[in-house]
């Protein structure tokens, strides 16, 4: 019998039970049900108007909560779960180490992006139910993007985990991971270097390799890509990519980006102290 | 069955386990015994594979680390403290039976004659059982499967009476299993092993056969020294003897399985011993041995 399954299994059960995925599912439930309350679908902001501008708002909420959400999630459990003597007693089963950790990813994974996804569906499922136009392309590219933005920061989260032992010390790396990330957006500490006249060159770099920031350009170039919203980095590599390329990059990246940090992540568990 | 040759394990400089070297003969059942840090736990995780190492391990010719799924496959361990697992307890025991190729039932049987009806508490998080149920849980899931070597550290610690009988019971029908049994007394395993490793330092320092029979009767002690040591009189207490005459005379009973290591003990005090007379007692009130030693 595969025992992949069984370890993924395991995580989505004892994730289903946890307070953390409770809070979770609550903040993205609530977030639409709020976009909804608040008349969102009804209104007209830049050009956009009901589902588009729904889901316009969400992603972009989506941006700003999910990547910490993921990652304090992700170590926390981790790294206590080693401290507590869970692994000592789960490892000392004969389940294979790839098993084991590729099976609480995955199982991660489908919890994270489960009340994430849905809840984007079920807003659009009411929207389309209420007769208004449903913007599929829209919709499918947002899905791809959250799908791309969860991989890449679960796996940051595991090679945090198999990284650090403590789990406040995990806790405190991968906050400041997403502190650096976000500084590191075109409206903060890009602008200032910009100011600073830093080579464009690093500064596009630096802008391509941000996942967040990838992931923020993407969202926006959708619905309106002018340089007073994008910020200066986002537009020229826009001009550079073009939307198709960069909504590829978008996707491609961080998904890779994410499947390499675990792959690390599980060189690093499986060679070093289990527990 | 298991070879450890020149194991060492260190944590950050710190030598837990020491060029440590110990065969054990299939069948064989180890009292792993020694006060906290001498190492029986970091040898119990090399064992199952959970710590690089220095130096070999082998475990029926295989190496834990490198042949994880196949040795655990043989393995049954049951840890000091139960781990704070939230799910519930037949999700336990699936996985557990899942993983290891196991009947889910014969836990749950093995669970029961140690007093457990896990399908009552099934749907309970395993986290929310008593110690006592916690423990008997993980012995029925160590047990419950076709494990050849079984490592039980102080599995008896958290059992009432009924169920430390029932697991005594159980393990001795296993005759053919390797057991390591890690605690910090013999006397309390001495019924069920034929061999003591003492641990100090990451080191063995004590490893003998134990006799079955009147040589595992309680030993008698009298002992006097020339000065009175503290490192020897807080040894002394600790060993459950009472002091006389301002702590140069020392009286009290070993518990027989423990002799051995009483003699060993005794043996890095030998310049500090006047004299030294024991009596093995078989039954209340008889003295069938007396060995007086004067220095």
């Amino acid at each position: 019998m595969n025992k992949l399954p069984l370890a993924a299994g395991l995580d989505v059960a004892e994730s289903l039970r946890s307070r953390w995925f409770l809070l979770y599912a609550s903040v993205f439930g609530g977030i639409v049900a709020l976009l909804m309350i608040f008349g969102v679908t009804e209104s007209r902001v830049m050009g956009f108007t009901g589902l588009s501008r729904l889901l316009v708002t969400y992603i972009q909420l989506c941006m700003a909560i999910l990547p910490i959400f993921i990652l304090i999630s992700t170590v926390r459990s981790v790294a206590s779960d080693r401290e507590a003597g869970v692994f000592e007693y789960m490892l000392s089963l004969p389940i294979p180490l790839g098993a084991w950790y590729w099976g609480r990813l995955l199982g991660r994974f489908v919890v994270v992006l489960l009340p994430v996804v849905s809840a984007m569906a079920l807003a659009f499922a009411w929207g389309v139910a209420r007769g208004a136009e449903p913007p599929w392309r829209l919709f499918l590219i947002y899905s791809g993007l959250l799908f791309s933005l969860s991989v890449c920061f679960l796996g940051l989260g595991f090679l945090i985990s198999t990284l650090v032992r403590s789990s406040d010390v995990a806790q405190s790396a991968a906050f400041l991971l997403w502190l650096a990330l976000l500084v590191f957006i075109d409206l903060i500490l890009l602008g200032v270097m910009m100011r600073e006249q830093v080579s464009p060159e690093i500064l596009i770099g630096i802008s391509l390799a941000n996942p967040l920031q990838v992931f923020r350009t993407a969202a926006m170039a959708l619905f309106d890509p002018q340089l007073v919203l994008l910020g200066p980095a986002a537009f020229v590599i826009l001009d550079r990519f073009g939307q198709g390329g960069y909504l590829a990059w978008a996707m491609l990246y961080p998904t890779l980006m994410g499947v390499g940090a675990a792959a690390l992540g599980y060189w690093r568990f499986r060679s070093g102290d289990l527990v | 069955m298991i070879c450890l040759e020149g194991l060492v394990k260190s944590f950050q400089k710190i030598r837990v386990l020491d060029s440590l070297d110990l065969t054990i003969e299939a069948g064989e059942r180890i009292a792993l015994v020694g006060s906290n840090g001498a190492g029986k736990t970091t040898l119990i995780r090399c064992l199952l594979g959970e710590y690089t190492h220095d130096g070999r391990v082998f475990v029926d010719g295989l190496a834990p680390r490198r042949d994880r799924a196949e040795v655990l496959k043989r393995v049954g361990f049951v840890p000091q403290l139960p781990p704070p697992l939230k799910m519930p307890v037949e999700d336990l025991i699936a996985f557990a039976a899942g993983v290891s190729g196991a009947d889910g039932a014969r836990i749950v049987r093995v669970a029961g004659e140690l007093g457990l009806d896990a399908q009552e508490v099934g749907k309970r998080p395993f986290m929310k059982l008593s110690g006592g149920q916690k423990q008997k849980l993980l012995i029925a899931i160590a047990l419950g499967r076709d494990a050849r070597l079984l490592i039980l550290d102080e599995p008896a610690a958290n059992l009432d009476p009924a169920a430390r009988r029932a697991l005594f019971d159980m393990l001795a029908q296993r005759t053919n299993d390797t057991m390591i049994v890690s605690s910090h007394r013999v006397d309390e395993v001495a019924s069920l092993v034929t061999r003591v490793v003492e641990m100090e330092r990451g080191r063995v320092v004590f490893d003998d056969r134990l006799v079955q029979g009147p040589a595992m009767a309680p030993l008698s002690a009298q002992l006097r020294i020339a000065k009175a040591e503290p490192e020897f009189m807080a040894a002394m207490e600790e060993w459950g003897l009472a002091a006389e005459g301002g702590g140069l005379v020392w009286r009290g009973v070993i518990a027989g399985p423990d002799r051995l290591r009483f003699m060993h003990f005794l043996s890095r005090y030998s310049g500090l011993l006047a004299s030294a007379a024991f009596e093995t007692r078989i039954a209340e009130g008889c003295h069938n041995e007396t060995i007086d030693i004067c220095a």
